[in-house]
């Protein structure tokens, strides 16, 4: 029992390192870039199997020792890995330019991969020398990695980021420790190593894995400037947010402010999430004047537009939204914004700086997500404005590719309207990206909206203008009136705005002010309107298709055949790349190809090596590699595409990935120790097990798709914990039964073919990290619905594979 | 003391003497080691500009501004371990979070900037200096103003010993512009803005043209050209460093 626990604890240690990375790659670089290394290091849990292979018989009899010694190594290079890391000058925006970038990175890969590597090869050490509990390990290996996502999600609650890694470390050597324990003659070992577990947990200095942003994140840049430093920090698994103070020289932050009539921004704090994307705390006395400059943007329009409105502001970030609802004379505003930790620092840390803005009596505050919350919402706004709060340079590069963003779909647009008083508005405002790309994407996504509520002509309620920085779409409940037109015109005229859509306008009335080569926006919105919408969208050389909860990707706006043509400019083209899209390729180039060489490799030695002398039926290797192949891709595919679907209901993805991977782990986990008992007790052959369990994967997975969007809806009134708990309804029984093929066909492999089994646990590790990034892939082509489908079809061809 | 020892002697003189002149004036030159490399930086720059097609109806970059580009050291406006990159088509790191930017880009924003001999120009974001001294080889006066101290710094240092007596440099934040010296004939803008300074608009000459690179310090996304018309109003042009002809495919 207690290695059991100590096969748990190294696998905890192994998931809390792999999620505390993403964290780490995305304060200290960006999170697409966090993704790509960190799914090439998970190839260590494969190289593990490879090497397996190679010294199975050294370790013959000394599991107790061998684990200890990859768990003590966990401990090590978990932490030494990440520092190395960091002391690289490694820089993805320079990925493009600089040959070293990919050695670097090469680097990265290794170092990050042997902790994973050592971890890895400590538990699959047990598996090859215990095959008689091959269930019970794999079964504490899942709950023991289930319990570390859950763990490391809280500990990033409660600690800083920098803090959570020698918990991490002291983990690694805890399993060791009890590993040791474990065995009489070897107790002394395990109570000393005991010492630097708790070492590592409570002496760990912060600033050693504190993750440092690129010197070219805003935040970096931004504290160059003399005088500017960091005045308070709070850390949560949503982002490290830091406040800077702008000393002699002001942040000035107002993106797209006229040139026409531009006056100067109060004094502001700067707001850092992760190092980048910057909001403004504005200065405000009480005295309006002072948010004046607020309405010179183009995210004012619909204050000229609605009387005394009562407003819903999604993403009140800093509060300047709020500030210029006030300024507009609004009846009543409420505010959502997602991150708790931003609402503790406008409302009460710098509470005198913002001017008590958040006490105000006619203004409410709401730590919620912007979807759950519209959903559950009863009452009826005037408008709902979506602010800007993501960075320009992150949106502009390409580098939100991959985030899912459930706020800009036709549901979510649905959801917006459905909540609208009868001539209400919603309005967003979006940074203006040359060639057009965000403005058009919103445009035909609300168009597509309406359309699916029978609104027959969606243009007549819907505007969009533009200045030289932003868009601002509005849509209206109920058509545009001639006031209404009149209004929005005057508006852009005093400020130099261009109108990119009214309903009845000309195409020379498009492009006046801030000129494009062709008037793209009136072209492309009057297109998308019309009834060659499909044939434009075709056309056209990015992607602007309206999305949707089941591909909820706005961001991502690369067309494969437009890259041709960039690369054909040289590195003229290259600023058009959208640097998330292609790093997913080159992710999923890198994992096929380390892949496949830690698959054949063991092969190849195989065949010459000791194992040949083990006789096994001809095709038995080919269909074990199918098996796992297969098992290994249908796990990750519905385990990503459940995060996916599962951010709607939970509200931010990193509630989604805690509670998905976590409830995945544990329930398949349990699955695993049954299908076990199954066999023992029950006497069903492996083979039936399997085809059981396939066919419940599949009744449940159609369930799933059929039922799930709907209930989604229902539920997003729920409160939190509700919600978790109808999310591992979900999850529970699916993992339960997706536990069941791994440990079944090892313990077949084991009967029939003991070599075989590192090299079973070896082509599962590597599919399971192309599975992972293949489903990103696939997700945003195609949607979350067909990865789940294609699960399905693999978990099938499996069962196929299994022989009796 | 023999004879070989006197003329080793005079020899070494001789050519330190030579290399003292050759750093001293090599704005004058550009015989020096690196002209090879900065003649293929400048064809390279006209390879760029014939592949991606015209921009702002422009099809090639203007000889004066390639000119002024075949003239300036580049390698020693970027930090010495970078020297062997400084003529390659990249924009290079130059440290307090700053890049110097590709030659191509470089030589589009002063093309665009129409600039004439007895031109007043003004700079926001000197970094390494780099830009301020192609401004310098094609204008009367070229002001900067760097608002990092390290860099601010640098360059001048670096623009005084290249003999750059028509570009001073100034510490400090650029949001006010340089009034002593307004109006300006054209102004660039390569510091990240949320917006263009209204007080850099008021003083840009009627006519002049004002330039601001958007996008990350790797990777220009688009180019803002501001005009203000004789008449008075102020537009914006949003032109690619690229051109798709056209962007709906087809045709």
């Amino acid at each position: 029992m207690p290695f059991l626990l100590s096969v748990a604890a190294l696998s905890a240690a192994a998931l809390a390192y792999e999620v505390w990375l993403v964290r780490a790659f995305a304060i200290a670089q960006w999170h697409h870039f966090a993704y790509m290394i960190i799914s090439v290091a998970l190839l260590g849990y494969g190289a593990s199997g490879t090497f397996l292979v190679f010294v199975r018989d050294r370790f013959a009899g000394r599991l107790i020792p061998g684990f200890a010694l990859g768990a003590v190594l966990f401990g090590i290079t978990a932490p030494a890995g990440y520092m190395a890391v960091r002391a690289l000058p490694l820089n993805a925006l320079e990925i493009l330019w600089d040959p070293y970038q990919p050695l670097y990175l090469l680097v990265v890969y290794v170092a990050l991969a042997f902790p994973f590597f050592c971890a890895a090869g400590a538990i699959g050490l047990a598996l090859t020398q215990r095959p008689k509990s091959i269930g019970r390990i794999y079964c504490a290996d899942l709950l023991g990695a289930g319990a570390g996502a859950l763990a490391i999600v809280g500990a990033l609650f409660l600690i800083p980021t920098g803090d959570c890694l020698g918990l991490i470390a002291g983990l690694g050597f805890a399993a060791a420790a009890l590993a040791l324990i474990s065995t009489p003659h070897r107790r002394n070992w395990g109570f000393a190593l005991m010492v630097p577990a708790i070492a590592g947990a409570v002496l760990w200095p912060a600033d050693w894995g504190t993750p440092n942003p690129s010197p070219y994140k805003e935040l970096s840049a931004a504290l160059r400037v003399p005088g500017r430093h960091i005045v308070a920090e709070r850390h949560s698994p949503l982002a490290w947010l830091a406040v800077v103070d702008s000393g002699a020289t002001p942040f000035r932050h107002a993106p797209g402010l006229s040139l026409a009539r531009g006056s100067e921004p109060p004094p502001q704090l700067g707001v850092f999430a992760d190092g980048g994307a910057m909001t403004a705390i504005n200065r405000f006395d009480g005295d309006l004047k002072a948010a004046a400059y607020l309405d010179a943007a183009t995210a004012a329009l619909p204050y000229h537009l609605l009387r005394q409105p009562r407003v819903l502001v999604l993403g009140a970030g800093g509060g300047s939204d709020l500030l210029l609802a006030r300024y507009h004379d609004a009846a009543k505003i409420d505010a959502v914004e997602v991150n708790g930790d931003m609402v503790d620092l406008v409302g009460s840390r710098f509470a005198g700086f913002a001017g008590n803005l958040y006490q105000t009596p006619n203004i409410t505050v709401h730590v919620a997500d912007a979807r759950g919350f519209v959903a559950a919402e009863q009452r009826r706004f005037d408008l709902i404005q979506i602010a800007l709060l993501d960075s320009f340079s992150a949106a502009a590069s390409g580098l939100h590719a991959l985030n899912e963003s459930t706020l800009y779909t036709v549901e979510a647009f649905r959801s917006y309207v459905s909540r609208l008083s009868p001539g209400g508005m919603l309005a967003i405002t979006r940074w203006l990206s040359v060639p057009p790309r965000d403005g058009l994407r919103l445009f035909a996504t609300a168009a597509q909206a309406l359309r699916s509520i029978g609104v027959e002509e969606p243009g007549r309620r819907l505007a969009l203008i533009r200045s030289w920085k932003t868009t601002t779409l509005i849509v209206k409940n109920g058509p545009l009136t001639a006031p209404d037109l009149k209004a929005i015109r005057s508006f852009c005229a005093d400020r130099s705005f261009d109108i990119a859509f009214l309903p009845g306008m000309t195409a020379d009335e498009a492009n006046r002010f801030n000129f494009l080569d062709r008037p793209h926006f009136f072209e492309g919105a009057t297109a998308l309107l019309g009834p060659d919408r499909e044939a434009f969208l075709e056309r056209y050389k990015f992607n602007v298709a309206p999305t949707t909860d089941d591909r909820p990707y706005f961001f991502q706006f690369l067309k494969w055949q437009t890259v041709g043509e960039l690369l054909g400019m040289g590195s003229g083209g290259l600023h058009l790349l959208e640097a998330g899209s292609l790093m997913l390729a080159a992710t999923l180039l890198q994992a096929a190809l380390l892949g496949t060489v830690l698959i054949l490799l063991p092969l190849t030695a195989l065949r010459r090596g000791p194992a040949a002398a083990e006789s096994f039926p001809p095709l038995f290797r080919t269909r074990i590699s199918i098996y796992f192949l297969a098992i290994g891709l249908a796990f990750l595919f519905v385990e990503i595409a459940f995060i996916q679907r599962f951010v709607l209901l939970l509200g931010h993805p990193i509630y989604a990935v805690a509670v998905v991977l976590a409830g995945f782990l544990v329930f398949a986990g349990l699955g695993s120790g049954a299908a076990s008992i199954l066999g023992r007790r029950i006497g069903i052959s492996r083979r039936s097990a399997v085809r059981l369990a396939t066919m419940c994967i599949g009744v449940l997975a159609t369930l799933n798709l059929v039922i799930a969007p709907g209930l989604f809806e229902a539920l997003h009134s729920w409160p939190q914990p509700a919600k978790v708990a109808v999310a591992l309804g979900f999850i529970g029984p699916m993992a339960f039964f997706m536990g069941m093929p791994f440990p079944l066909g090892l313990a077949q492999t084991a009967d029939r073919a003991p070599a075989l089994i590192p090299w079973a646990w070896g082509i599962n590790g590597c599919a399971s990290v192309i599975s992972a990034v293949l489903a990103t892939m696939l997700a945003l082509h195609f949607g979350f619905a067909v990865v789940l489908l294609l699960a399905l079809g693999l978990y099938a061809m499996a069962a196929l594979c299994l022989s009796r | 003391m023999g004879r070989a020892s006197v003329s080793f002697r005079l020899i070494a003189a001789f050519v330190t003497l030579t290399a003292t002149i050759a750093f001293a004036v090599p704005k004058a030159g550009a015989n020096d080691a690196f002209a090879d490399a900065r003649a293929s930086m400048v064809d390279k720059i006209e390879d760029i500009a014939g592949a991606v097609g015209p921009v702002d109806g422009r099809d090639r970059i203007d000889g004066e501004v390639l000119a002024a580009m075949r003239r300036v050291p580049r390698h020693l406006f970027v930090p010495d371990e970078l020297t062997g990159l400084a003529y390659a088509d990249r924009p290079l790191p130059i440290g307090y979070s700053q890049t110097i930017s590709q030659p191509y880009i470089v030589a589009l924003m002063t093309d665009l900037l129409d600039l004439e001999s007895g031109d007043v120009v003004l700079e926001l974001g000197t970094g390494s200096g780099y830009q301020a001294a192609v401004l310098g080889e094609l204008v009367s006066r070229a002001f900067t103003i760097e608002i990092v101290p390290g860099l601010a710094e640098q360059a001048a240092a670096r623009l005084a010993q290249l003999g750059y007596e028509n570009i001073a440099v100034r510490e400090g934040d650029g949001y006010y512009g340089w009034p002593e010296h307004a109006p300006f004939d054209a102004i660039i803008v390569t510091a990240a803005a949320s917006h263009v300074p209204p007080p850099l608009v008021q003083q840009l000459k009627p006519g002049g043209r004002m330039i601001i690179p958007v996008g990350t310090r790797f990777s220009v996304q688009h180019l803002l050209l501001v005009e203000k018309e004789a008449d008075g109003p102020v537009r914006t042009r949003q032109l690619l460093p690229v051109r798709f002809v056209p962007l709906t495919g087809g045709h």
